[in-house]
């Protein structure tokens, strides 16, 4: 089932078969790759393009194969829990990391050997609130219209423009360290922005905001993309924004990409994966070679229940160690109801959503970046 | 990049940016290359330094404490004592420039955990996805290090000049100690930023720097000179860059013999030496 693919109409012809194969790369990266290397040379190249990413600190394989391609002009949004390995994907784009196996290119420029270019045309949002508070917010952009190499002629317009993109005119004589933290991160916008990228890159931009900020962040990405016509790559676990914000999405989980499309054909592809799987009878559960799990979704009584990463309409059994959920165990609460892109989530990340949610420190980071936020 | 947006998109509510005139913002600047890249970087990073240092000065007081009573208490006592060889200038005087360098070099030992807690923010991520090579980003901090030990360096010397150290003012002199601190501060920097590079934690560097601070300022020629030290003390004070800057610092300000060009030539040396050691690790550091 993790093979479906919401962009084709025929996926499969015996969805019978789907619950068995477990976590069989999704067929669908191979399709957009045939794709794009049958792209003429008169197209304009993606805004950026993986190959067979792979990543791996030591035993850990963060990133195990990612296939993507975004398309200049889009927000794309790349999904997941903590420790998805979307993070490592970014600094593999960003040419923060090297890229050990496979291929990544922006607009063109491969990332492992020409790094200046690719860093020129990228404008970058870590996660973490990385505004420097000792200066004040537009010393905190100048610094970047000067590593960028704009003209001193050009400088204190430029900075202003950008400054005025995210709304902080008026506080940019301000110290940094007085910004609330929906403000630093603007700052953060407007020091990617100063010096025009063509991609866009932020990595959790709303993590730790509260809601109106993290709306008018949003509308502000919005804005500017609109005035500029760049390509945004935003990592985000916050199904809902990139359900209202993006274009397309890739949902990741342990270092793959699992489904790929909008949020839209996401849904409907997890609906008529749910009505197949209505009319179909419970074969898996009767097939003897299917793999033994609880057929009936009790509520586990040793099922410690931590917070699972999306706050969840629907109750997650009680997670069989790689025993992807079938439908018929997850859907039936919702399944009339419009599913929401974390119900599709749910669908094709199968297991392990509850645990491995992220290492120790990669929580421990965001919780760092929440409590700098206040 | 001109064309339109792929898809009509959902905006929650009505744009709140101004997002009119954004004209500058669709134009990538014009690159520098070659070699006016480094210089560039230089720059910025050094205004840098010079801006938070104009928001808050706090440092730069607290930090001329010690070398306050270093010559005050230190300096006026053994002046009297007489019990350091000199060679005719009183011991203030002797110290003033040791001084000096001790206090350029604890600012910059400071750098590397400074580049740690920038990593851990997510400044130094940011700055490394900018068009920077790593060696032009490690210099731009090397010399943000020497602008920052500068002034400190001119808040002992007017500390100094009150405790009526007879100094030169001969402006091309005093150049030579502006370029002696910076390069000396360039080089401790690096130092720092090499070891922050190795162990990666501020704690273990934290532990490291006070190791090492105290050992490189006493196997020097700052409080005495070389002369007085047992034999192997002599050979680690000739391996200690820390001894040719006060050489130079003593040489030019007070006008006692000294080596200038060997001074000069070790402390260039030291912070090439630096800089391409702290810019090999700093790759460990990134990710």
């Amino acid at each position: 089932m993790t093979t479906d693919d919401p962009g084709r109409p025929a996926p499969r012809t015996a969805p019978v078969q789907a619950p068995t194969t477990a976590y069989e790369p999704p067929a669908e990266p191979a399709d957009r790759s045939a794709d794009a290397s049958a792209q003429s040379p008169a197209a304009p190249p993606d805004a950026v393009t993986c190959r067979a990413l792979h990543y791996a600190f030591g035993e850990t394989k963060a990133v195990d194969g990612v296939d993507l391609s975004v398309r200049p002009g889009e927000v794309f949004g790349l999904l997941g829990p903590n420790g998805a390995g979307k993070t490592t994907a970014i600094r593999c784009i960003t040419t923060l990391l090297p890229v050990p196996a496979g291929m990544v290119r922006v607009f063109g420029h491969d990332a492992a050997r020409e790094r200046m270019a690719v860093r020129r045309l990228l404008g970058y949002v870590p996660q973490q609130l990385s505004a420097d508070a000792g200066l004040t917010g537009r010393e905190n952009v100048e610094l970047f219209a000067r590593v960028f190499d704009v003209s001193r002629r050009e400088r204190a317009a430029r900075v202003a423009q950008a400054l005025e993109a995210v709304n902080l005119t008026e506080a940019a004589n301000r110290l940094a360290k007085t910004y609330s933290g929906g403000m630093i991160r603007r700052l953060e916008l407007a020091q990617a922005l100063v010096s025009a990228p063509r991609l866009l890159m932020l990595d959790e931009p709303t993590i730790g905001l509260d809601p109106i900020a993290r709306t008018t962040v949003w509308e502000h990405i919005n804005a500017v993309r609109a005035a500029t016509g760049m390509t945004v790559l935003v990592t985000t676990h916050y199904m809902d924004e990139a359900e209202q914000y993006c274009d397309r999405v890739a949902l990741m989980h342990r270092g793959r990409i699992r489904a790929l499309g909008t949020p839209n054909e996401l849904r409907s592809a997890l609906r008529a994966r749910r009505a197949r799987a209505a009319l179909a009878p419970t074969a898996p559960h009767t097939s003897p070679a299917s793999p033994p799990f609880p057929s009936t979704p009790r509520p586990s009584p040793a099922a410690p229940a931590p917070t699972p990463p999306f706050s969840s309409s629907a109750p997650s059994p009680s997670t069989p160690p790689s025993t992807p959920p079938s439908t018929t165990l997850s859907s039936p609460p919702s399944s009339d109801a419009e599913p929401t892109l974390e119900d599709v989530f749910r669908d094709v990340a199968g297991s392990g959503l509850d645990e491995q949610s992220g290492d120790f420190r990669d929580v421990r980071s965001t919780r760092r970046t929440a409590s700098r936020v206040g | 990049m001109s064309e339109a947006p792929a898809a009509p998109h959902p905006v929650s509510a009505e744009p709140t940016a101004a997002a009119g005139h954004l004209d500058l913002l669709l134009l990538p600047p014009r690159a520098r290359t070659g070699w006016r890249v480094l210089p560039a970087r230089v720059v910025a990073m050094c205004m840098v330094e010079l801006q938070k240092l104009r928001h808050d000065r706090t440092e730069l007081y607290t930090r001329a404490v010690q070398p306050a009573l270093w010559l005050l208490i230190f300096g006026e006592t053994f002046t009297r004592i007489k019990a350091i060889p000199t060679g005719g200038t009183p011991y203030i005087d002797y110290l003033a420039p040791g001084i000096i360098a001790q206090s350029a070099m604890f600012i910059a030992i400071f750098y590397g955990i400074m580049i740690i807690w920038e990593r851990d923010a997510g400044i130094l991520t940011k700055l490394l996805v900018t068009p920077t090579p790593r060696s032009a980003l490690i210099a731009g901090k090397a010399f943000a290090a020497g602008v920052k030990a500068l002034l400190q360096a001119v808040v002992v010397i007017v500390i100094a000049a009150l405790l009526g150290v007879a100094m030169t003012w001969n402006p091309l002199r005093l150049l030579g100690v502006v370029v002696a601190v910076i390069l000396g501060s360039a080089f401790f920097s690096c130092l720092s930023m090499t070891i922050a590079g190795i162990v990666l934690t501020r704690d273990r560097l934290m532990g490291i720097g006070q190791a090492i601070t105290m050992p490189l300022f006493f196997a020097s020629n700052a409080l005495y000179p070389v002369a007085v030290m047992p034999g192997w003390l002599q050979a680690v004070s000739k391996g200690n860059p820390l001894s040719y800057q006060v050489d130079a610092l003593r040489g030019l300000l007070l006008g006692t013999p000294s080596h200038l060009g060997l001074d000069f030539a070790v402390l260039t040396g030291a912070a090439v030496l630096g800089i391409a050691a702290a810019s090999s690790l700093l790759g460990r550091l990134a990710r």
